[in-house]
């Protein structure tokens, strides 16, 4: 089970991820996350709220740095919110938090990006 | 405990990723004798190793994918067997996960998430089948 919510705020991409990023549901998200930088034209940042993402593979990694790649030519940000267990694990072992920004929380994750 | 071993041959197909989660983890018993920690490291791997193997072993896909689970009162091991083009996985270069964004690629994690969240990950040849085999070892009972 996957799902994801994106919220349209002034500063960019709000969103939510519930369940499983894996094989089957990265495709998905890639696709929803690239046409929302499509759609918005402009230099945006993306916070991914991981509080309810209860799993993650290379799969979903691979996502997120298409995702991430996409966004910076622009300076455009990919902020990690929420993360624990193994969803940490896997960011850590991959590295992708150092080169991701990683707030501690959602609070720290909107200051980053701009938002408050 | 004695030692037990349940075998089942599946299509190496990802549509069948559900099947060998369920196998594995449910079917034989990993959630029940494992810490939920080591469940999800082992979903992890059961997902990389099954997808490595489902879209790159076989020239003309789906082939077969059998699924070893082995049971000892000291560990809980999973060995994947294909008869598709020879390929030791731990032979490939480890990706420098220390890179900045525009140098990454995602080549490579699969394989180095199951070496870093399994206790072991044997490659060998047997005949012409690849085998990968993990080992979790199980917490000592108190």
């Amino acid at each position: 089970m996957f799902e994801m919510k994106i919220v349209v705020e002034s500063w960019g991409r709000d969103v939510s991820l519930t369940g499983r990023l894996d094989a089957g549901s990265a495709p998905d998200f890639e696709k929803e996350a690239i046409a929302a930088v499509d759609a918005a034209g402009e230099s945006v940042h993306f916070v991914l709220d991981f509080t309810n993402l209860e799993y993650i593979s290379s799969a979903g990694l691979r996502s997120i740095l298409v995702l991430a790649k996409r966004l910076a030519p622009s300076g455009g940000k990919v902020v990690l919110c929420g993360m624990s267990g193994v969803v940490e694990e896997v960011i850590g072992v991959s590295g992708f938090d150092s080169f991701l920004p990683v707030a501690g929380s959602r609070g720290d994750a909107l200051r980053i990006v701009g938002a408050v | 405990m004695e030692s037990t071993v349940r075998e089942r041959t599946f299509p190496a197909s990802l549509d069948c990723l559900g099947g060998f989660r369920a196998f594995i983890l449910e079917e034989n018993g990993a959630e029940e004798r494992l810490p939920p920690k080591r469940v999800a490291h082992l979903d992890v791997a059961i997902e990389e190793i099954v997808v490595n193997i489902c879209s790159y072993a076989y020239e003309n896909p789906p082939g077969k994918l059998t699924i070893r689970v082995e049971e000892s009162p000291e560990a809980f091991a999973v060995e994947f067997l294909d008869n598709g083009v020879a390929f030791d996985p731990l032979e490939v270069d480890e990706p420098d996960v220390t890179r900045p964004l525009e140098e990454r690629d995602a080549g490579g994690l699969g394989i180095l998430l199951v070496r870093r969240m399994m206790d072991e990950v044997h490659y060998s040849r047997k005949g012409t089948l690849n085998s990968l085999r993990i080992v979790v070892k199980t917490p000592r009972e108190r």
